[in-house]
Order: C-alpha cells, then structure tokens, then sequence
C-alpha cells in the first residue's frame, strides 16, 4: 500500500517528511534547551528543601513565607514538599531534604535521638477539632474529645456513624492514634471493623471523604477553616479545641554532623529557623488567615512566649511537646547562635536578653506578680 | 450538580483566558520536561529500534517481548524505584538529582523508551517486507536498502516518538516521586492538577487538565495534518 504511493511521487514525499522530521527535531532540541536554561539560571542559587505536612502546604501559608525569605535572602532559593509529618522525617533522614517543619513531637524526640536533627523550635500551635454531619448522629456535641471518640466508637458499631481517619502516618494521624489510645482502645483492632475508614491521603483529601460519606472526622482547625471557607465540605465542628487536642508545629534542622547528611545545607537551614521565629514572621503568623476566616489559621508560639499573656497555653505546650523541660535538649543543639536566648521586651528601647533557663523562674515570677495585684485588687 | 460543573468549567475557561502566568509557566515547564526526556530516550531508543526492525539476531525475540511488555509498566512503580536510586543516599545520590527537573525527564525518558522502541520497532519491521527485495532487486547496496526503509518509515517513527511524548507529559508517579511537585521548581501540569484537587481548587485543576489535554491533542492534530498535506 505503501509502496504505490512511494512509487508514484517518491522524491515529494521523500523531501516532506525530512522536512516535518526536522522541524519536529528542531523543536524537541529547543525545548529541551530552553529547559536546561531555565534549570541553570536556578543552579547558580543555593538550594534548601524543606519537607512538611500536608496540613500547613494546603493552607498556602509556606508559599507567603517562601516570598518573604527569598525577599531577604536573595542568594538561597527554598523549596518545600509537602508530604505526611511520616514521610517527611523519612524524607530528611535519608538526606533528601534539608530541614522538616512538621507537627509530632513523639517522632521529632526520635528524629533528635537517633542523631538526625538538631535545634528544634517550636513555632506555632493550633488544636485539631472534630468536623462531623450537622446531625451529629453520636450525639458528641460537648463532650471532651477522649469522651467523644469513645461515644463514636460505640455509634459506629450499631452502624450509626462513621469515622474516618487519614491512615497516611502524618502528623493528625499520630494525634488521632494517640487520642483513641487515651480513650483506652486500640487502633489496630478498630482499623478492621467497617466504620472505621482510611483515606490515606492528605487532609483535605481526607475532609472531602468524611463529607461525601456523612462521617466524623479529626482535622486541624487551620484546614478545616481553608476548607469551610472555599465551600470544599459541609461539615460542621462538632468537638471544639481543646488540651487533648493542642497541635504544635514545630521546624528542625538536618545535623550535619551525621554522615548520612554532611551534604545538608545546614547555613540556609539556620536561617529559616531564625527567619521562622523572628518577629515579623511570628506576626505574619499571627495575622494569616484573618482576612478570610475572620479567625488566624496558626498562633505563633514565640509571640506568645514573649509576650507572656496566656500562661496556661504556654503550660499546655510545654506539657505536650517540650522534653526535659526544654523545646530542645542542650545536647541536641549545634552552633545555635542565639536562637535559645529568651529576650524580654521590658519598654521599647530596653531589651534584657536571659539564658533559656531562668525562663521558668521569670514566668513564675510573673505569676507571682498577677497574683499579688489580684490579691491587691481585692483589698480595694 | 451538573451546575457546580459548569462553573468550575468556565472559571477555568477564564483562569487560561487571563494568561495567569503561573499556569503557563507551569505547562512551559511540562512541555520542557517532557520534551527534553522524549529527545533522551530517541537517542538510545531510536538506535536499538533500528536493530530490532532491521536485522535479526538471537534473541531478538526475547528483546522484543521485553520491551512489550515494559509497556505496562506502572509510573508509580517505576517512580519508586528511581526514588531510591537517586536518593542522596542511594547507589546515585551523588549525581544529585531528585528533586530536579533533570530527575525527571530521565525518569520519563526511561519510562517511555519502551513505548519508543515497540512502535518504532514495528514500524520499521512491517515496512521491511515490501521494501527490501524491492530495493536489493533495484540494486541498491544494503545501507542504501536501510536507508529506504527507515525513510519509508518515518511517519511510524515519528508517531511513536508522538506517543512517547505524549505518554511521558501525561504522567504523574514519576513527575511526583522524582520531582517532588516543587513550585516554580519541579511542579507540572500532572503535580499541580493532583495537589489542587486535593487542595479542594477544583477550577484550578480543570484549566490545568485542559491545558494537557490541549497541548497532546494539537500535537496529534498538527502531525495528522501535516501527514495529510
């Protein structure tokens, strides 16, 4: 068949096939090229990745902080991939990664422990809640949420309810396990029953599920909120935040000291985690979200330290995510410059900066204080 | 329902109309991508699609059927195995390429070598019949005979270097896995469709799908039309 057409105008189409052939050579060559231009260009910046939740990349706010950081720090060029708190300390250990920002302080103690990270610091905090069906069908509406797991549990066996759980090893997943242990039940005998659904997927992947399928589910407020807002779900917060229910998000650098991560990029890592707690960050922080939901999406933790207002959240944070009475343990620093320094703003001008110890002396001091002009408020 | 759809529909309509330059850059950096893993996987694909379709060898058959059925092979799968190859600490982390454009044309490149060499190979194969006695009896020697033949063929090489292409831009496992769906970095049309679907950015995701489903369709077209013409 071929062969006719050949035949009777070969030199034609001989010559327009060359043609097309080349010019589709052509195209591929300038393409290709201009690809390995473009990736260059970004060769000659330094490179710092940062692996992080799910929970905190969908909400948008990393990509705001990305602009702020690059704006001062023009010569390194960050990067974030989101992926389950899991995984992201997987991500790092294997040395892909530079830093974590990631929010399960049992596994952050491991990844210190085992050498990998140094310099943890705790960023910023939130709760989780419990969005469910406004028909509330266990009838959890407030209840505590150990009471409120225990309640859905027993709805989901008569088939009254449904619960769904991220299943993916991230950060809400290692909450929501540690949550129906407190309940006194075990998680790998629920994952077999029916009402018990694994998304294993990312948190608003999850939230989707949970509405589609009228069913309960833990979610940080930050998403929940995002979620509520853009129309995403339906769902309703049936369970409000509470001290079973503190999230802490905390960020830690690669140890270069450890062979398996010498090549981490341990400079630019510094400087996200003094970028991350400085002030104006911790104020971005403050004020993120606002503007859409009325409410901020994450509450910066260095703020409230400094500003000493809430000691009781302050004492929350401490009791879930602190160990040995410190954010992180001295022999888990390396070159931390001045990041563990508790500075007190005392007027405008007058700044007295403290070694991180005395901070318990001086917020009891604090305390003292309160309640002595309690006491004298009283009297009057 | 239906009417949710819609919206969704003609705010991506906009979103492409408005040449938001992110989305642009972000298909510029697929086609980019893509591109440069199809032109890799021609230069060792191609050349081993010439021996399977122009001579025979033992073991041909056993090749052949290895590459037929690498077809199938699952991006994801795939994907994983590059991630630990490449990862800094496996056999290749030395050459530092997760996580970068690079990683993942050669990542494409290795995926869609197969498809490459099974059509081009049977291109060259089913051309072979008709016109090698046909030249020999002409009296041309057997490198011009090659050289018809591969001429004969072109428009079979050139489709399966088409769908190579086509195959490797529409995938996702690896431009995830090896890319890691960084922004302005490394995220594609397929990352992108994947995290703002998951991020509930439903409109988004459609003017990205359209965008792909745009560009494989104008290259199909554009071939069969200069085919044609």
């Amino acid at each position: 068949m071929n062969l006719k057409l050949s035949k009777k105008d070969k030199s034609k189409i001989g010559t327009k096939t060359k043609v097309i052939a080349l010019a589709i050579l052509v195209l591929i060559i300038i393409g290709s090229s201009a690809y390995i231009l473009s990736n260059q260009r970004s060769e000659q910046k330094q490179h710092l990745i940062v692996t992080t939740t799910t929970s905190l990349y969908e909400t948008g706010l990393l990509d705001i902080l990305k602009i702020e950081f690059e704006g001062q720090y023009p010569s390194i060029n960050v990067s974030f991939i989101s992926q389950g708190t899991g995984l992201a300390i997987q991500t790092a250990m294997r040395g892909d990664a530079d830093m974590i920002l990631v929010h399960d302080p049992a596994r952050e103690l491991e990844f210190l422990e085992e050498g990998y990270g140094v310099n943890r610091k705790i960023i910023a905090y939130n709760f989780f809640v419990i969005a469910g069906p406004s028909e509330d069908p266990a009838n959890i509406r407030g209840l505590s949420p150990t009471d409120a797991f225990i309640k859905i549990k027993e709805s989901g066996e008569n088939t009254s309810a449904l619960w769904v759980s991220r299943g993916d090893d991230s950060g809400t997943h290692a909450k929501e396990k540690r949550i129906w242990n407190f309940a006194g039940l075990d998680v790998a005998n629920l994952r077999t029953q029916d009402w018990y659904i694994e998304a294993g997927s990312g948190m608003t992947a999850t939230l989707k599920l949970a509405d589609d399928k009228g069913a309960y589910t833990l979610v940080d407020l930050g998403s929940y909120l995002n979620n509520y807002a853009t129309g995403n779900i339906k769902l309703e917060i049936i369970v409000e935040a509470g001290k079973d229910t503190l999230n802490v998000y905390s960020v830690m650098a690669n140890n270069p000291q450890k062979s398996e991560l010498i090549g981490s990029n341990f400079d630019a890592s510094m400087k996200f985690i003094n970028f991350l707690v400085s002030d104006e960050v911790q104020e971005i922080l403050a004020e993120f979200g606002k503007d859409k939901f009325g409410k901020p999406l994450f509450n910066p933790y260095v703020k409230l330290l400094k500003s000493g207002s809430d000691q009781e959240m302050v004492q929350w944070i401490q009791e879930l995510a602190y160990f040995d009475g410190t954010e992180c343990p001295t022999q888990y620093r390396y070159e931390e410059g001045d990041l563990y320094k508790f500075i007190i703003t005392v007027t405008k001008n007058r700044i007295i900066e403290m070694p991180e110890v005395l901070r318990y002396s001086y917020n009891f001091w604090r305390l003292h204080q309160f309640f002595r002009n309690f006491q004298c408020l009283k009297q009057l | 329902m239906l009417e949710t759809i819609i919206e969704a529909f003609s705010k991506a309509i906009g979103l492409i109309l408005s040449g938001d330059p992110e989305i642009l850059s972000i298909a510029f950096r697929s086609i980019c991508i893509s591109g440069f893993a199809t032109l890799l996987s021609c230069i060792w694909g191609l050349p081993i699609a010439i021996i399977i379709g122009l001579s025979s060898f033992r073991g041909k058959r056993l090749v052949r059927s290895f590459f037929n059925a690498m077809l199938g092979i699952p991006t994801v799968a795939l994907g994983l195995i590059l991630y630990l190859l490449l990862s800094k600490s496996g056999p290749l982390g030395i050459f530092r390429l997760l996580y970068t454009p690079l990683g993942i044309s050669i990542g494409q490149a290795l995926l869609i070598t197969p498809i490459l060499v099974s059509f081009a190979g049977s291109a060259l194969e089913s051309t072979d019949v008709d016109i090698r006695d046909l030249a020999k009896t002409l009296g041309a020697s057997n490198i011009q005979t090659n050289f018809k033949i591969i001429d004969e063929a072109i428009w079979g090489i050139t489709l399966s270097i088409i769908a190579s292409f086509n195959r490797a831009f529409a995938e996702l496992g690896i431009a995830m896995m090896i890319g890691g769906n960084i922004r302005y970095a490394t995220r594609v049309l397929t990352t992108s469709i994947a995290l703002e679907t998951a991020r509930g950015e439903i409109a988004f995701s459609i003017a990205l799908g359209l965008i792909l489903m745009a560009v494989v369709f104008s290259i199909t077209f554009l071939i069969n039309f200069l085919r044609r013409g």
